[in-house]
């Protein structure tokens, strides 16, 4: 599954990652190489084995429906780069 | 007073022979003095350090100490600590003082001890040879040119430069047992579950356990006392009961099982490091223990699997990076879409992009099957090879790593060759298993690691397997030169 210029494109887009033009080139390079490392999986003949994704096959917990947790509003967004009245700040969205 | 083990600390403060502000004032001195050497710290603490002594030096007076009472100890720098900057080594998070502690850290000052400050590591734990830091490369105690490996590669130099008798770490794909093999110290990945994740700052959610980095596998033991247990803030949390990790740290190892996997000694594996295992594994067998050849056959696949499963996991884990809540925003956004693609290309280092892109298009449309599910799939191939070895075998041992310490800069130009480091290391992340490293010989002067795998929840036995090698060698006593 050989990658091109587009593919990296696309791919930072999704990411919602900036790539300058000028470093496309390095990221296709790292991209296909690590591609190709792990390509070998596709020599492993999987058919019938469970895929694991919790080493020790565990089930989400419940709990009660209960408030534990108290309202830090204040204190989360004192870390946020832009607040205003208990709102996040972020560009226009809707014009 | 630097070269002491926490057992050493906890029996001195408990004699009166010095105070937790003494120990903690000689470390913060000691860090100002030498660390410009190492970079091992980003972000000392002296004031919530002293302030930490003083309170420890109070219990201590009222008869209440407990073993890590006024024990000064260093944090890797992705456990949130309330009021400390909590970066995890990225430029994304250089500005975020953490709001909360993570469980880890409350149960540290819950036991009293004294935090000396955060310390470097690869950004968001991606690397394996802390080169990926924002803040710069860690410089291993044992050659001024070396890397000490990663991801917790500031925690191991800080440790092996005497600058904290121990210090915590992450391990996801090895991040805690090959900086401890590249350092001379004695580290332990938990299972998976055993130590809670709250407040540590995700990278692969399905792989990341916390655990401690030491000079022994008893002061391992002793940190892990405090670590384990469950947590009903992280739904991975394993419920549980939890050993006495220092209990049964002297049981003999007559009939001691021992399996030694014949991939990991191929021809990837320096020949003089071989050597080296394999004289540990002889003294094992004076100390009792039976040896038995084994095979895990898909060891080579935990490369390839690790490298999308790790990715996958970090894609989706690292998307909160948005400059909306907290941690960097890029400057005069244009619109919601630019704010968020300019600030993770400013906030995020080229490794983190790289696994963050490689994560993005595998679990892309029409690729899921072809890579994640692929990768789960085997992933159980690669467990069942352990549950099978260890129905033969009470623990596995190998080589923590395929070779020494390397040059900083050597396996930077090329990212698959610096994952290749990684390759006795991965199996046991994605089998969930824990596994220790200890020193067990030098080559050219640089450490080697010992690794020793065990069973799931097999923590105590582990440590008891390594402290008893500790009893009959003295590598874990070897310091870097110079100190």
């Amino acid at each position: 599954m050989a990658l091109d210029r587009q593919d990296v494109e696309k791919i930072a887009h999704l990411a919602r990652i900036n790539i300058d033009k000028k470093d496309i080139n390095e990221y296709l390079g790292n991209l296909t190489s690590i591609l190709d490392l792990v390509d070998q999986m596709q020599r492993v003949d999987t058919q019938n084995v469970e895929p694991l994704s919790h080493p020790l096959d565990a089930i989400q917990r419940l709990r009660a429906d209960d408030i534990t947790e108290s309202n830090q509003r204040e204190q989360l967004q004192q870390v946020a780069p832009a607040v205003e009245e208990g709102l996040f700040l972020v560009p226009k969205v809707i014009d | 007073m630097f070269s002491k083990t926490i057992a050493q600390l906890a029996r001195g403060l408990k004699d009166g022979e010095f105070s937790s502000c003494e120990i903690t004032e000689n470390y913060l001195d000691r860090i100002s003095a030498q660390d410009n050497k190492y970079n091992s710290y980003i972000t000392v603490t002296p004031e919530l350090a002293m302030q930490q002594a003083k309170a420890a030096d109070a219990v201590i007076g009222a008869g209440n100490a407990g073993i890590m009472t006024g024990i000064p100890i260093a944090h890797k720098d992705i456990f949130c600590s309330k009021g400390t900057r909590t970066s995890a080594g990225s430029k994304m998070l250089d500005n975020f003082i953490a709001p909360y502690d993570a469980t880890l850290i409350e149960k540290f000052n819950a036991a009293n001890s004294v935090s000396l400050g955060k310390t470097n590591m690869d950004e968001f734990a991606m690397g394996s040879s802390n080169e990926n830091s924002y803040y710069g490369p860690v410089i291993n105690p044992w050659g001024e040119n070396r890397v000490p490996g990663g991801s917790s590669g500031g925690s191991a130099a800080a440790v092996a430069a005497q600058l904290a008798p121990a210090a915590t770490g992450t391990d996801t794909g090895g991040s805690i047992r090959q900086p401890c093999a590249l350092t001379n110290l004695s580290g332990i990945k938990p299972t998976y579950g055993r130590v809670s994740r709250f407040g540590m700052i995700a990278f692969a959610s399905s792989l990341d356990q916390a655990g401690p980095i030491a000079k022994t596998a008893e002061d391992a033991a002793i940190l892990l006392n405090v670590m384990a247990g469950f947590d009903p803030k992280d739904s991975t949390s394993a419920d549980k009961p939890v050993s006495d990790y220092t209990a049964s740290l002297n049981q003999p190892l007559a009939g001691l099982k021992i399996g030694l996997p014949k991939e990991f000694f191929s021809d990837d594996l320096n020949p003089l490091m071989a050597e080296q295992v394999q004289a540990a594994v002889k003294e094992y067998q004076a100390l009792g223990a039976q040896i038995k050849e084994i095979s895990l056959p898909n060891t080579a696949l935990s490369i390839p699997a690790y490298y999308i499963i790790a990715p996958a996991e970090a894609s989706s884990n690292l998307s909160r990076f948005d400059g909306v809540r907290y941690g960097h925003r890029c400057d005069a956004p244009l619109d919601l879409e630019d704010m968020y693609k300019r600030t993770r290309q400013e906030g995020f280092g080229p490794e983190v992009k790289r696994r963050i892109l490689v994560g993005t298009y595998a679990l892309s449309e029409g690729f899921y099957d072809a890579y994640y599910k692929k990768a789960q799939q085997i992933r159980r191939l690669i467990q069942q090879d352990y549950i099978n070895a260890l129905k033969e075998v009470d623990v596995i041992m190998g080589p923590t790593t395929p070779q020494p310490a390397f040059k900083i800069g050597a396996k930077t130009s090329d990212p698959v060759e610096m994952y290749m480091e990684d390759i006795y290391t991965l199996s046991l992340n994605l089998a969930g298993l824990p596994g220790m490293s200890i020193p067990c010989g030098m080559v050219d002067g640089l450490p080697v690691g010992l690794q020793i795998i065990g069973n799931y929840f097999a923590e105590e036995r582990l440590l008891n397997v390594a402290h008893m090698f500790q009893q009959a060698t003295d590598w874990h006593k070897n310091t870097a030169p110079g100190l």
